[in-house]
């Protein structure tokens, strides 16, 4: 047991150790290293730009997408030498904030169901980050239940006419291509009627709107579509096989090892160990210390359950089920140490102003946030479902609408 | 990296499982919480044939000359099997203080009869209710002997010696406290049973009235050594945590997929589903942290005492957390004398606070986060 490189290992670090350090735009490090929770923004910079410049350096070097073979933009290399990269770019990493729906999800759906053709003109550019990516699985009727969803496409000719909402789409305003999930076929239960296409962002009909969310930031979109046109050649998969497709989308969703979730515990022990309270500092509170303890084992833990992962990456193993607790631990842990980081400065604890000389306002941003760490990719109790069925093998809920016809299901509660 | 236990481990963990499995069924462990024996005799033995008890002692000692990750995975089967034996007291917290801070000569008449089974020993640390703490010691060391009073002892009533923490000084300073070794079949020292929540892991009192001691380990060293001893415990009693985490979890998991009720497996209802998903959350959490502390125990990393203490908290919350759960799971039947819900409940509690309480790992585990910032 032991936290060492193989040999291969160590040279490969070197090498990509190297690389960024004549490479990376250091002038950003500060900044990056700051921000921890949510959207990464840059004071005096867009992060598109400031991505796509990265990102384009990278590929130039050979270091981008770099898990992927060479002919589609990537370097062909294992998923221990992309955890070792992962690892290597740092806070760098997060300039790619953008590509990552891309890279993560819509391109190894790309590569797993597209032509040749496509593969070898859309990769690279997508790897490259001369074109982003968003995905657009989520609508209004159809969150948890994403095979509820009611966007129709409808053959004409060559093409498929879409029409239709989806949700909750990140970067889908700077996007170049989308990945759609669409209803063809209503007549048949949920699970087969579903069609996969990617789509050009800029196509005729298609809007894109922000949304306002919860925390007063927008960073998410509505996507509209009204008599859309698709060709026949952007589908993925065959007619009706759209949620066989997704699956590969979201099981590469789940596969991001390495990245590290934030739990808000760095940032809480430094505040407690700083905070002068009327009865002293708040780390020497036995309440505080107490939650402080719990705080550190679950962050920890989580850290360890991903060394234990990437320790079967390196074996050339397939990782065990146990990471699939990262979010549903990091995301109310958030949530938790935001409240109480707030508790502990009182009614003050209210105030959110960035020149707030406790914490500048962190917390308080971490508690409007926070509530979406544990819906994204997965609610709280998506995720427990997953855990129970899939590494615990508990049977699957029991599904009242799974062998109805998509347009007899009920849509309306009461 | 390689942050895992080698094959050759691995294996070792397969033999302890079906040797358990075998030699330490529920049966065998209702034989003792039923009061007809104060452990399992042969039980113990057997550990001793199969070469657990010395796993960790080197061969000059008449150990197996392996190390502390052998240990550990062995102790996560022990947890696993809720082995009524005297394990956790001889070989954690005897063996390691005997290793720390022994003379050889102290080695040479313990530790083979350890190895071999032929002796149990235990450490008698706390006097009465409290976390361990250099003032809460009162026993008294004079001139060789030992007066004072121990309680509770784990293991006291049926060991053959005794690491005993006593007071060589009137402060409340570290310096103040020593170790010492006293042979209790030697005279001089009586032990009482004490009942407690989990009758398969004996407590006792023990009176000590000029009781024949020497020093383990240097004058007023006795604390360092202490907090080192516990520290190492913390993480091979962390694995036995563990161990029995996953097999509450296996058991109510086990159950909710036979269990029909409402005209389904209650394995297929969310609210149960999600109770076991937690389960299993914590205890990957405890693992991974116990693998940390493994790591740390057997390189002797100076991370050992903030590893050793995130072991302790999150194997404690675990294993507390999925006994508990299991019962629940099994509703009405978990809280029969019959099934076996009830044991690794009992364990898990107790096992909680051998080692001092939650409340002061946690304590442990912030001042030692604190320094280490600090510095």
């Amino acid at each position: 047991m032991n936290f060492d490189d193989t040999p291969q290992e160590a040279e490969f670090r070197s090498l990509a150790r190297k690389w960024i350090d004549a490479n990376a735009p250091k002038h950003y490090e500060a900044e990056l290293s700051k921000s921890s929770l949510g959207r990464i923004r840059l004071e005096k910079e867009d992060i598109v730009d400031v991505g796509k410049a990265w990102q384009k350096k990278k590929a130039e070097g050979g270091w981008a997408c770099l898990h992927w073979p060479k002919e589609y933009g990537g370097r062909g290399a294992s998923p221990i030498e992309k955890v070792i990269w992962q690892q290597e770019e740092g806070v760098y990493g997060k300039l790619t904030q953008p590509f990552q729906i891309g890279e993560g999800m819509c391109g190894p759906t790309v590569m797993a169901f597209g032509s040749e053709a496509h593969k070898r003109y859309y990769l690279p550019k997508l790897a490259s980050g001369e074109h982003i990516w968003c995905q657009l699985f989520s609508e209004p009727a159809g969150g948890s239940d994403v095979a509820g969803l009611r966007t129709r496409a409808e053959k004409q000719g060559d093409n498929w006419i879409v029409n239709g909402q989806k949700i909750w789409t990140s970067g889908a305003h700077y996007s170049d291509y989308g990945l759609l999930i669409t209803r063809t076929d209503p007549n048949v239960p949920k699970h087969k009627g579903l069609t996969m296409f990617f789509l050009d962002m800029k196509s005729k009909g298609v809007e894109v709107r922000p949304i306002k969310q919860a925390n007063g930031m927008q960073e998410f979109n509505e996507v509209y579509f009204t008599d859309v046109v698709i060709p026949d050649s952007q589908r993925l998969g065959a007619v009706g096989d759209g949620w066989n497709v997704s699956l590969t989308t979201l099981m590469n969703e789940r596969m991001s090892i390495g990245s590290r979730l934030a739990t808000g515990f760095p940032e809480m022990l430094e505040f407690c160990s700083n905070l002068m309270t009327d009865d002293g500092l708040a780390i020497d509170d036995p309440a505080t210390r107490s939650k402080l303890a719990n705080w550190a084992v679950k962050a920890s833990g989580l850290k360890y359950t991903s060394y234990r992962a990437i320790s079967s990456l390196s074996k050339g193993e397939r990782p065990g089920p146990e990471n699939s607790i990262g979010k549903l631990v990091s995301g109310s842990m958030l949530q938790d140490i935001a409240t109480h980081a707030m508790d502990l400065q009182g009614a003050a604890g209210a105030l959110t102003g960035a020149d707030e000389e406790t914490a500048r306002g962190q917390f308080q941003q971490m508690l409007l946030s926070s509530p979406s760490m544990r819906i994204a990719g997965g609610t709280d109790e998506i995720l427990r479902n997953i855990i129970a069925e899939r590494v615990l093998g508990l049977p699957g809920d029991i599904r009242v609408d799974k062998d109805v016809p998509f347009n007899k299901i009920p849509t309306k509660g009461r | 990296m390689n942050f895992d236990f080698s094959d050759e481990q691995k294996q070792m963990r397969d033999a302890a499982r079906k040797f358990l499995t075998e030699k330490c069924p529920p049966k065998a462990v209702r034989e003792v919480l039923d009061g007809k024996a104060p452990y399992d005799k042969e039980l113990w033995k057997g550990l001793a044939e199969m070469g657990f008890l010395g796993v960790a002692i080197p061969e000059q000692f008449g150990g197996a000359g392996a190390g502390h990750l052998e240990l550990c995975v062995i102790a996560e089967e022990m947890g696993r099997a809720n082995a009524p034996v005297p394990f956790s007291s001889t070989v954690y917290l005897a063996a390691e203080a005997l290793l720390l801070a022994g003379s050889d000569a102290q080695k040479q008449k313990w530790l083979p009869k350890i190895a071999s089974g032929a002796a149990i020993g235990t450490l008698a640390l706390f006097e009465g209710k409290g976390n361990p703490s250099p003032k809460a010691i009162k026993l008294q060391a004079s001139g060789g002997t030992l007066n004072g009073v121990k309680r509770p002892v784990p293991d006291g009533a049926i060991a053959d010696f005794a690491v005993v923490a006593a007071r060589t000084g009137s402060t409340e300073r570290d310096s103040d406290i020593s170790l010492f070794l006293v042979d209790l079949k030697a005279g001089g020292v009586e032990a009482k049973p004490l009942t407690n929540v989990d009758p398969t892991r004996g407590q006792a009192e023990l009176t000590f009235t000029k009781a024949n001691a020497e020093p383990l380990g240097a004058a007023g060293e006795g604390w360092s050594i202490l907090t080192q001893v516990l520290d190492r415990a913390a993480v091979l009693l962390a694995f036995e945590q563990v161990g029995g985490s996953d097999r509450a979890l296996e058991m109510g998991r086990d159950y909710a997929l036979d269990r029909i009720a409402f005209g389904r497996p209650i394995g297929s209802f969310q609210a149960v589903k999600h109770m076991l998903a937690d389960m299993y959350v914590s205890a990957t959490l405890a693992r991974s942290n116990c693998y940390y502390g493994a790591w740390a125990l057997s390189t002797n990393a100076s991370e050992l005492p903030e590893a050793a203490a995130a072991a302790r908290i999150s194997a404690t919350q675990a294993f507390q957390h999925c006994s508990k759960n299991n019962i629940q799971v099994h509703g009405g039947m978990g809280f029969t004398w019959e099934f076996d819900c009830h044991m690794y409940y009992r364990r898990a509690n107790t096992t909680a606070l051998t080692l001092g309480s939650l409340s002061y790992w946690e304590d442990q585990l912030i001042d030692r986060m604190r320094k280490k910032n600090a510095a």
